[in-house]
């Protein structure tokens, strides 16, 4: 008997076992959608009471400007704190002030240095335009970095360390995961030696205006 | 159609549910200053570069007020503040509130350390 039922009783049960599968992995990929959406979501300007640093029973997360209100209408982008800091000075949106003393001197600098790099790694470009609206040269020159160009050695072990450009580059300036904002100058006939799992294109696409 | 919209759906619910975000999720930059504050019984300092950024460029800070770049680095007492240094340079209820409203700053969370939080790049690789 179970020969006659065999064929038809095994594709039935089959067909069951393959629905309830797909079933599971429709939600499964539900749960997968759901976590990208609230991750994106919620990657976006917590609320203080919420970013796990503030106490939310202190008043101050009730009175203190929220990250959204302040963040939400300045240039875009896709790393720290989602905002193009650099651009949105450029264009107005914010006026920090530049000095707080009258007799301060505020120095800036228009100045490109490039700065070759072994292997197949494009150039980098220090501009010191950009560089110069925020900073001043003492928080730079002589210290992390000797005012001549070139006397010294720049490493990215020392830069991942939170050394060098890292001091600032990581912490509150674009993370070290942007690597062709600086390392932008390509090299003739060469392509960047980049991890294999590193997808170029995610990277370039970062990039909206220069 | 029907059939895939609600387990999908239904999916999406669970995540909301049980995927949240678990890591700190502090604003990139923020900086926790925590040297004296605990020890006197307050709540840690939260110190918002993205705020502060808005209304002054780095060199106010860190050039004419002489913060070093480095969080922990700054020996920060109340009475440099009450005083007109550091942070009492601007609040001093001129430019920014007076140090009197002790909560506004000591807002952060019982233990945490003096050090950089902030999003995944923020903590990433490197003594931050």
């Amino acid at each position: 008997m179970q020969v006659s039922i065999f064929p038809a009783e095994f594709l039935r049960r089959g067909l069951t076992l393959t629905r309830r599968l797909s079933g599971l992995r429709v939600v499964l990929s539900g749960v997968l959608l759901g976590g990208v959406i609230s991750g994106a979501v919620a990657g976006e300007w917590l609320p203080l009471a919420k970013d796990g640093i503030h106490d939310p029973r202190s008043r101050a997360v009730k009175i203190l400007q929220a990250p959204r209100e302040a963040l939400a209408g300045l240039v875009p982008d896709n790393a720290g704190n989602q905002v193009r800091w650099v651009q949105a000075l450029e264009k107005g949106e914010i006026r920090p002030r530049e000095k707080l003393f009258p007799q301060t001197v505020v120095r800036k600098l228009d100045q490109d240095i490039i700065l070759d790099v072994k292997g197949g790694m494009p150039a980098v470009r220090f501009p010191h335009r950009q560089h110069t609206e925020w900073l001043d040269c003492v928080n730079c020159h002589d210290g992390v970095f000797k005012t001549q160009t070139g006397a010294t050695k720049i490493t990215m072990f020392n830069i991942l360390q939170g050394e060098q450009c890292g001091i600032c580059h990581g912490a509150v300036s674009f993370p070290l995961t942007e690597c062709m904002r600086c390392h932008s100058i390509a090299k003739a006939g060469k392509k960047p030696e980049l991890p294999p799992d590193v997808n170029m294109l995610i990277h370039q696409g970062r990039e909206r205006s220069p | 159609m029907k059939r895939l919209v609600s387990p999908l759906l239904a999916g999406c619910l669970l995540a909301g549910l049980f995927l949240q975000p678990v890591a700190l999720r502090a604003e990139y930059g923020d900086v926790v200053i925590n040297r004296q504050a605990e020890k006197n019984g307050m709540r840690p300092v939260v110190f918002p570069h993205w705020f502060h950024r808005i209304r002054f460029r780095c060199k106010v800070c860190h050039a004419e007020l002489g913060f070093k770049m480095r969080a922990g680095s700054n020996p920060i007492t109340m009475t440099d503040i009450i005083e007109g240094r550091f942070c009492g340079a601007c609040h001093n209820n001129d430019i920014a509130w007076s140090p009197e409203n002790c909560d506004l700053c000591h807002s952060g969370k019982p233990g945490l350390p003096t050090g950089v939080f902030g999003g995944h790049e923020t903590s990433g690789p490197g003594r931050w």
